[in-house]
C-alpha cells in the first residue's frame, strides 16, 4: 500500500498523551435552547474499548457530537487524543472514525465506491483509498455486497457499511453511536464480535455509545455511565461491579414493595427485573441473613434466594438509582 | 470471529495534504452526472447554438451576400443571452441533489466527520454546478471567438474587441455564480430534490412574470430589480459595451445579483451543519 500513496504531506504527529487518556472533558454543559443536554461533565476516556452508557436521552450522542465539534458547548473544555476541540478540529477528525447513530450514507453510490470515496475524503489516496475499501468492507462482512448500491442494503447491512466507512482511514479512535440499532439478533452478535475485535485484538481505541448494557459489558473493558446530562459512574467494568456473591436473587410472594422498602432501610440497594424478581446489593458488614430477618419481620414470605454474578445492569442501576 | 473476517490491517501509506477534499467532492459529483444519459443529452443539446452560430460565423466570411450577419460584439452577448435556459435547466438538473440528497440520507455528518471543514464541502459542490454551468456558457463562447479568429483567417475582429474575452469572462461568472449560489442555497433547505428543483423555477419564473406584469401596466421597466435573469441582462448589456434595455440603474442590479449571492452564502452557513439543532 505504501507505494501507492501521494506523499504530498503527512499529519502532524500526535501530542504525547497524558496518562493515556484518549478523550477528556473538563466541566462541559450543551444546552439546545432552554434544555441542558450536558450538565458540568467532566469524564475521561483512556485507551482500549469504552461504553458510553445511558438511557436514552441520557446526553450519549451529545456527547459524541459534541467532541465531533457538531455541537459548540456553552462552557468547558474538550480534548480528543491531545487536541483541542475547539482549537484543532481538522486534525481530530483525521484521527477518528464515526459511525452515526440514524441511517447515514452519501447517495447514488455502491458501497465499495461509497467507502473508498470515504477515505479519500480523509486524506488517502484515490488508489490506496479503493484498496482499503475491498479490505475493509470484507472485514465487516459486506463482501460479497459490495457493488450493490447502498440505497438497497437492509438496516443490518446498512450498520455495517457505516461501520466500513468510519474505518476505511484507519482511525486512532472510533466513535460508535448505537451501533447495533435496528438489527436482528445474528446481526448484531456478528456486529458486536467486530467492535469486541477491534477493541481487544487490533489494538483500536474505541467509544461505544449504547443504551444497551449487554452491548457495553460485551465489547467494552471500562463504562461511563450517563443519566440526565450527567456522569454517574465510570471505571472498570469489573471494578464497578463489585466482588462476586454480593448480589442475590430475590423472589417473594407478596408485597415486594414493603420487602424492597425494609431492605434499603438496612442499606442495601434493591430493583425489580421482572414481576416478582429483585436483585439485592448487600454492603459489607452484613449477610444475606439480614435479608431473610428482614422478611420475617415484615411476615412475607420468601419463595426464592440466589447468590447472582454482578452484572453491568447492577452497576447502571445503583448509578442511575443513586441520581 | 465471524468466517468472513477477512482481518484488519492499519494503513501505512501517506496521506494527503489537509483541504483537497472539495477536489474529491467536485469530481465525485461531476463523475456522477457524467454517468447519467439524460443530462449528457441536455449537454449536447445546449452546445447546438454553438454549431449554429459557428455556421453564422463561417456563412458570413465566405458568402459576401450574407456578411450582413457578420459577428459583432452584440453577436456573443446574444449567444450568452441564448444559452440562458440551458443555465436554467443544467442548474436545476445538477444542483438541486447536490445537498439536498445528502441531507435526505443524513450524509453531511459523514462528510463533516472526516477532515474537511463547511466551506470545503459547499465549495466542492459549487465547483461541480459552475463546471458544467461554465461549460455550456463560458467555454462555447471563448470557443466561438477562436472559430471567428480561425474562419477570418485573421486577429482584426479580436483586436477591434479586445474587451470581448475580459467581457465573456466576466458576464458568464457573474451568470453562472448566481445560478449556482441561489441553487445551492435552495438545495440546503430540503431534503427533496424535487421540491428543490420547483422551488428554483418558481423562483425564476415568478420573479419574471411579476417584472412582466409590471411593466404591462405601467409600461416601465423599473421593476427589473424584483428578477434575477433581468437583473444580470441589465448588468450584462452594460459589460458587453451595450445600451442598457432597462429603466434600473445597472450597479442597482449589480448590487441585487451581490445581495442575492450574499443571502445564498448565509443561509449556506446556517444550513450546511453536521447535526441539525432544533431548539
Amino acid at each position: 500500500m505504501p507505494e501507492m500513496a501521494v506523499p504530498s504531506a503527512v499529519p502532524p504527529p500526535a501530542p504525547t498523551l497524558p496518562d493515556q487518556i484518549v478523550v477528556r472533558l473538563s466541566n462541559v454543559t450543551v444546552s439546545y435552547g432552554k434544555n441542558q443536554a450536558l450538565r458540568d461533565v467532566s469524564a475521561g476516556f483512556p485507551t482500549g474499548a469504552v461504553g458510553l452508557l445511558g438511557p436514552n436521552g441520557a446526553g450519549k450522542s451529545t456527547m459524541i457530537k459534541s467532541l465531533l465539534g457538531f455541537v459548540k458547548p456553552d462552557t468547558g473544555r474538550m480534548t480528543v487524543l491531545g487536541h483541542d476541540v475547539t482549537e484543532a478540529p481538522l486534525d481530530i477528525r483525521a484521527r477518528i472514525g464515526y459511525m452515526p447513530e440514524n441511517d447515514a450514507h452519501i447517495p447514488g453510490m455502491n458501497a465499495v465506491t461509497f467507502v473508498g470515496y470515504c477515505g479519500e475524503l480523509a486524506g488517502l489516496g484515490a488508489v490506496d483509498a479503493m484498496q482499503r475499501a475491498h479490505e475493509v468492507l470484507y472485514y465487516v462482512g459486506l463482501g460479497e455486497a459490495r457493488y450493490r448500491n447502498v440505497e438497497t442494503y437492509s438496516t443490518g447491512m446498512k450498520q455495517r457499511i457505516k461501520l466500513a466507512q468510519a474505518l476505511v482511514h484507519d482511525p486512532d479512535l472510533l466513535f460508535l453511536d448505537e451501533p447495533t440499532n435496528g438489527m436482528d439478533p445474528k446481526g448484531r452478535d456478528e456486529m458486536l464480535e467486530l467492535i469486541r475485535d477491534l477493541g481487544h485484538n487490533k489494538g483500536m481505541n474505541l467509544i461505544l455509545s449504547s443504551h444497551l448494557l449487554p452491548d457495553v459489558e460485551f465489547t467494552c473493558d471500562r463504562v461511563v455511565v450517563m443519566d440526565k446530562g450527567r456522569v454517574v459512574a465510570e471505571g472498570p467494568i469489573a471494578e464497578l461491579k463489585g466482588p462476586g456473591g454480593r448480589v442475590y436473587e430475590v423472589r417473594a410472594k407478596a408485597d415486594a414493595d414493603r420487602l424492597i422498602a425494609a431492605l434499603k432501610a438496612l442499606g442495601m440497594d434493591c430493583h425489580a427485573t421482572d414481576e416478582d424478581v429483585m436483585r439485592v446489593f448487600v454492603p459489607e458488614g452484613l449477610s444475606v441473613q439480614a435479608v431473610f430477618r428482614a422478611a420475617a419481620r415484615e411476615g412475607i414470605q420468601m419463595r426464592h434466594v440466589r447468590p447472582s454474578v454482578p452484572t453491568l445492569e447492577d452497576v447502571f442501576a445503583r448509578a442511575v438509582g443513586e441520581e | 470471529m465471524p468466517i468472513h473476517d477477512q482481518g484488519y490491517r492499519r494503513f501505512e501509506g501517506l496521506r494527503d495534504a489537509r483541504g483537497t477534499a472539495w477536489l474529491v467532492i467536485a469530481r465525485s459529483a461531476i463523475r456522477t452526472m457524467l454517468r447519467n444519459k439524460k443530462f449528457l443529452g441536455l449537454l449536447i443539446l445546449a452546445w447546438a447554438p454553438f454549431i449554429v452560430r459557428a455556421v453564422q460565423v463561417y456563412a458570413s466570411t465566405n458568402f459576401p451576400q450574407i456578411a450582413f450577419l457578420a459577428p459583432t460584439a452584440k453577436t456573443f452577448r446574444e449567444f450568452l443571452e441564448q444559452q440562458g435556459p440551458f443555465v436554467f435547466f443544467v442548474t436545476i438538473y445538477v444542483g438541486a441533489g447536490l445537498i439536498a440528497n445528502d441531507r435526505r440520507a443524513n450524509a453531511l455528518q459523514i462528510y463533516l466527520s472526516k477532515p474537511l471543514t463547511r466551506v470545503e464541502y459547499v465549495a466542492g459542490k459549487a465547483l461541480a454546478l459552475l463546471a458544467f454551468l461554465l461549460f455550456v456558457t463560458w467555454v462555447p463562447a471563448l470557443l466561438l471567438l477562436v472559430v471567428q479568429i480561425l474562419i477570418a483567417g485573421s486577429f482584426a475582429f479580436v483586436q477591434k474587441n479586445l474587451f470581448l474575452f475580459p467581457a465573456i469572462t466576466v458576464f458568464a461568472f457573474i451568470q453562472v455564480a448566481a445560478a449556482a449560489f441561489t441553487m445551492l442555497a435552495l438545495s440546503s433547505l430540503s431534503k427533496s430534490s424535487r421540491f428543490v428543483g420547483v422551488m428554483y423555477a418558481g423562483v425564476i419564473l415568478f420573479t419574471d412574470a411579476i417584472q412582466g406584469m409590471f411593466w404591462l401596466m405601467t409600461r416601465s421597466s423599473g421593476a427589473s430589480l424584483v428578477s434575477p435573469s433581468a437583473s444580470i441582462n441589465q448588468v450584462g448589456d452594460v459589460i458587453f459595451r451595450l445600451p442598457p434595455r432597462y429603466d434600473t440603474p445597472w450597479l442597482l442590479s449589480l448590487v441585487m445579483i451581490a445581495s442575492m449571492i450574499a443571502i445564498s452564502i448565509v443561509v449556506l452557513e446556517r444550513r450546511v451543519r453536521g447535526v441539525e439543532v432544533v431548539a
